[in-house]
């Protein structure tokens, strides 16, 4: 039996809009989407929301689709979703491998990528790549209708997000690669499957057809710090580098993030090992 | 509240919390007790049942969700006396020790079954990857399945 036998109530909105007006009226409810969270932080004793708004099943949520230049998610695609997806598999295929590596199986059926965004864990295996592809997250509110805010503006803090008591996650924008673009996705873990991360990158790299040099570089890490981080100086060490000649702007990554120790590894290993898993990849690009 | 969805291909209807746990409402309020409670986290997959063709952990699962949902539980596996292929073949491999895992396993296998009938070995031990067995019985219930889906 549940240790923890959750007692509350929940709203069921049926249409985004109805759901936008509930999450307006009641901003103590807690969302729930696939509930690979959720359901985990309220059997741990974690959590005690006096109600809870039940998103799971909303259709203008879902849909993967292909719209003009950009990778359109809807916030309650699973990870199977996008595994399967081949407008993902051409598009996006770092957030595909991504995708593969959350939990396993059974986590990938139920866990949505808007889930894994606004769950904002620093450890998230999806969001470093959303950050090197320059996704953008579609919020909506009732009062105030949709904006757009780029992953890079959207974690602030731990677990602290650019996102109103009365706003949804609606859809992640993915926009589409550059013939030029390079990506790449890693996780360090104790095993494949069911591990949170010690070390999760998301990387893009951008090379001029002619010259082989690069002109745009995104270097995102998970589990090194209170968010998914950037990392500027050595994006910006790369741009001008000529392809064969990028490895060594790897050895900037130490001068910019600040891994901690904890239960799952050592701010010395994660270290070390985000600089080596990036400069293996800048050297096979 | 009162919640109805399919289990093994027959209507239910069950009265409980909308946040109960499929696993708690399967076992507890229809005595369906052929899922196992494992972790309780989502982290063992013993309690993986089919919601909709899918494999999911069973405890992950809100009641509230369910509705018109269709459940495959580890009963709905054999027809009548006949054990469906997967079960046949982890009784031939020794597939199975101490048995807690063992319906988490078949599940996660079955819908293995669904979405790719030929799979690779390399397939077999993704699919089965949110499974632990505390048994470390892996080499055979990975031959189970490989030879089941051969």
């Amino acid at each position: 039996m549940s240790l923890h036998i959750s007692a509350a109530p929940v709203l069921e909105p049926r249409t985004l809009a109805e759901a936008l007006d509930l999450r307006a009226s009641h901003p103590e409810a807690m969302p729930l989407a696939g509930g690979t969270d959720v359901m985990v932080y309220l059997e741990g004793g974690v959590i005690d929301p006096p109600r809870f708004l039940n998103l799971w099943g909303i259709a203008e949520l879902g849909g993967l689709s292909r719209t003009g230049d950009a990778l359109r998610i809807g916030a309650l695609v699973t990870h199977t979703d996008v595994v399967r997806s081949p407008d993902a598999q051409a598009l996006a295929p770092a957030l595909v491998e991504a995708c593969r590596t959350v939990g396993a199986v059974q986590i990938q059926n139920r866990g949505t990528i808007g889930g894994n965004v606004v769950n904002a864990s620093p450890a998230g295996d999806t969001l470093p790549v959303l950050l090197a592809l320059d996704a953008e997250f579609e919020l909506h509110s009732a009062a105030r209708g949709q904006r757009r805010v780029p992953a890079a503006q959207f974690w602030q803090g731990y677990r602290r997000m650019d996102l109103a008591p009365d706003e949804l996650l609606v859809a992640v924008h993915v926009p589409a690669p550059s013939p030029g673009d390079r990506t790449f996705f890693r996780k360090v873990g104790t095993r494949q499957a069911q591990s949170i991360s010690k070390v999760v990158l998301g990387a893009r790299v951008r090379l001029d057809a002619a010259t082989g040099t690069v002109t745009e570089a995104r270097i995102a890490y998970g589990s090194v710090a209170a968010t998914p981080v950037r990392c500027p100086a050595t994006e910006a060490a790369l741009i001008g580098r000529r392809r064969g000649d990028l490895a060594a702007a790897a050895d900037t990554v130490a001068t910019e993030i600040r891994p901690i120790d904890d239960v799952r590894s050592t701010a010395e290993y994660r270290l070390a090992v985000a600089v080596r898993v990036l400069r293996g990849w800048l050297a096979a690009v | 509240m009162k919640i109805e969805f399919t289990l093994n291909e027959r209507p239910v209807r069950v009265d409980v919390a909308p946040m109960a746990r499929l696993l708690d409402v399967l076992r507890e309020d229809l005595r369906v007790t052929g899922t196992k409670e494992g972790c309780g986290e989502g982290e063992c997959g013993a309690c993986t049942v089919l919601v909709d063709g899918r494999a999911v952990n069973a405890c992950l699962i809100p009641a509230i969700q369910l509705r018109g949902a269709q459940v495959q539980t580890v009963e709905g596996l054999a027809r009548s006396e006949r054990l469906h292929p997967i079960q046949q073949a982890f009784l031939e491999h020794g597939g199975a020790q101490c048995g807690i895992c063992t319906p988490g396993f078949l599940m996660a296998a079955a819908e293995l079954l669904h979405r790719e009938p030929h799979p690779s070995r390399a397939q077999v031990r993704e699919a089965l990857a949110g499974n632990l067995c505390r048994c470390t019985g892996y080499q055979k219930i990975v031959d189970a399945v490989a030879e089941a889906l051969s």
